[in-house]
């Protein structure tokens, strides 16, 4: 049970905030806290355990979104399984999008563009197919049911996601405890390494990607379900890119509490901001921009890392580092 | 098929719209060849440059040409300082950390300008943005004759820089053995920030050529940098006369999909051929590795 105690713990607090928190704005800003928790969960599978760095995981979000809301429409189709498959579909395009740019051997800065590159093909994809309903987006609010699933209350849609994060904190635990997790690791610290050790990086990187990319199709799923309508420039453009690797950053990468610890920080300096400045269009992804500066810039562990002793310290300044090693010379 | 009268002017603006790309491409080659980083913010700083002639033009009374001088200068500044202490010291020494943080600064330029500006599309209006160049079988819009010729002076003259002058000999020693500039008494710091000014100048001078009969707005960058991408990709990483081809491909096929599929479809085949490139040959057309 290594480790699992402290996901009760979190899904206790997950389950009192709503007898806290009752209005509809604030179950709203909560809500759109955990979605942006579940692409981050996603995001850090892949970019955090494995170390492979995606600037595109709105591919998978939306492919989530649109192949969820594409079943529904078209087959009448009860919305759990739509679900299910939307999740299917997100892992399905994670699998060819891997099996080709791992099989090429793509790393780092070249993976992070190529990821990209497949966000915009599905964009304009998405934005000029018939079946995606081109420009002008696919509504799905006609045939709302609210007693399976689809959330006409923002209590509902807070419970749904606070489950699913829930469970995906459990996965990622799991994955940390396991040969799997420990070979994404030493593939993210050494690929050569690695792969002289004995790990196929090209099987374990397919695996990271895969699961990545249905945990974040998994928030694509869900988003459908509580805003029915969705259109190609919110579904695959940047926004949902970048918030997918904000907010492990924030929080820190490569542990399990990471995502959510920044989603929920990265959601509450948000609603901290509009109410000082008003709701001026931009100011927010302003904000977005400086805390992913200044985060890479003085805090590359994340948030996570002040608090974890477990958690190695960020690579300090150098001269403090040659302070301490002073230190230690002179207690020798 | 197509008579010559489609065929013809798809070529010439393509092969126009593609030197003004390749301008964009020399600046982001230039500090990737040197620097060894992707600068993602190339596309928000263009749209910087945009707005800084454009608003030379409507408060100051600037005519774009003529404010190549001032915005140039201003944005080889920003480039230095942006490498010297902003980028330089996130690091941390991966190449990951340098790609976020540049994200990060385009983030913040483009919703900075969103913020102020409005998402409006502005143009500026100047009397020769609709004369016409008339070569019989095409009619050219004079500011993208005036643009296409200017791009290739100033790959020109960033040639020459790089070839005859103590900077430029200085940038290729660093590029080539960094450790070896350094001992030999070249401020690689300093040399990093100039390479960085250089190829930002760049883009700022490609942004005063495209205004006079372009249009800005926050997203403008955008369209721009995912094709410069492509284009450094496609002519090899870090080089100069690739970049320059890359460039004139890359207008041509946007050209012809755009003939032949339909604007937005055509994009795609930007992304396509990035994409390939990327998997198959990424060393580019003419990199010295294959």
């Amino acid at each position: 049970m290594r480790g699992y105690r402290s996901i009760i713990a979190v899904a206790v607090i997950l389950a009192l905030i709503p007898l806290v928190v009752t209005s509809n704005l604030w179950l709203n800003i909560a809500f759109t806290a955990l979605l942006a928790c579940l692409l981050g969960q996603g995001w850090n599978i892949l970019g955090g355990y494995a170390g492979q760095f995606s600037f595109g995981h709105a591919v998978f979000f939306g492919t989530g979104a649109y192949v969820t809301a594409i079943v529904m429409t078209t087959t009448g189709i009860n919305p759990w399984a739509a679900f299910v498959l939307g999740i299917g579909g997100g892992a399905l395009v994670g699998a060819a999008i891997g099996f080709l740019v791992f099989r090429y051997g793509l790393r780092g800065s070249y993976f992070a563009l190529v990821t990209l590159a497949f966000a915009e093909v599905f964009r304009v994809l998405a934005n000029t197919m018939a079946i995606t309903g081109g420009g002008s987006g696919l509504v799905v609010a006609s045939n709302l049911r609210p007693e399976i699933f689809q959330q006409t209350s923002r209590l509902g849609a807070y419970a749904v996601a606070a489950v699913l994060v829930v469970g995906v904190l459990f996965i990622t635990r799991a994955l940390e405890n396991s040969r799997t997790g420990a070979y994404f690791v030493a593939i993210r610290e050494n690929e050569d390494a690695a792969r002289a050790l004995g790990v196929d990086p090209f099987g374990f990187k397919l695996r990271a990607i895969v699961l990545s990319a249905a945990i974040t199709a998994m928030g694509g799923a869900l988003y459908v379900q509580v805003f029915p309508y969705i259109d190609a420039p919110l579904m695959y453009g940047p926004r949902y890119s970048v918030e997918a690797l904000l907010v492990p950053i924030i929080g820190g990468m490569g542990t399990v509490f990471g995502p959510l610890l920044g989603a929920v920080v990265l959601h509450l300096l948000a609603e901290a901001a509009t109410m000082v400045t008003g709701d001026i269009a931009g100011l927010n992804l302003v904000l977005y921009g400086l805390v992913l500066v200044l985060m890479v810039r003085f805090l590359p562990r994340g948030l996570i890392g002040l608090f974890d002793p477990r958690v190695p310290k960020a690579r300090l300044p150098l001269p403090r580092i040659a302070g301490r090693r002073r230190r230690e010379a002179g207690d020798a | 098929m197509f008579s010559a009268f489609i065929l013809v002017p798809a070529i010439l603006n393509g092969l126009m719209t593609g030197a003004v790309y390749a301008l964009i491409a020399l600046g982001l080659t230039l500090i990737y060849g040197v620097l060894h980083i992707i600068n993602f913010a190339h596309g928000a700083l263009l749209m910087a440059a945009m707005f800084a002639a454009y608003f030379a033009h409507e408060l100051l009374g600037f005519d774009p040409y003529l404010a190549i001088l001032p915005v140039t200068a201003a944005f080889f500044a920003i480039g230095y300082l942006l490498q010297r202490f902003v980028i330089t010291p996130s690091s941390h020494g991966k190449d990951e950390n340098i790609l976020l943080v540049t994200l990060g600064i385009s983030i913040i330029l483009e919703n900075l300008a969103l913020a102020f500006f409005q998402a409006d599309t502005r143009t500026i209006d100047t009397p020769y943005a609709f004369e016409i160049v008339d070569l019989d079988i095409a009619f050219l819009p004079l500011p993208r004759v005036i643009a296409f010729f200017a791009a290739l002076g100033v790959a020109l003259a960033l040639f020459a820089i790089m070839r005859f002058t103590d900077l430029g000999r200085a940038i290729r020693a660093v590029a080539k053995e960094k450790r070896g500039a350094e001992l030999v008494g070249i401020d690689v710091k300093h040399i990093y920030a100039m390479t960085f000014g250089l190829g930002i100048a760049c883009v700022a001078i490609a942004a005063c050529l495209l205004l006079p009969n372009y249009y800005v707005n926050p997203q403008v960058g955008n369209a721009f940098v995912l094709v410069a991408f492509t284009i450094v990709v496609l002519g090899g990483m870090g080089s100069v006369t690739g970049a320059l081809i890359g460039g004139l491909i890359i207008g041509l096929v946007e050209s012809f999909g755009g003939l032949f599929l339909g604007e937005s479809l055509g994009q795609i085949g930007i992304f396509l051929i990035f994409i390939i490139m990327l998997l198959f040959r990424p060393s580019g057309l003419f990199g010295q590795r294959a």
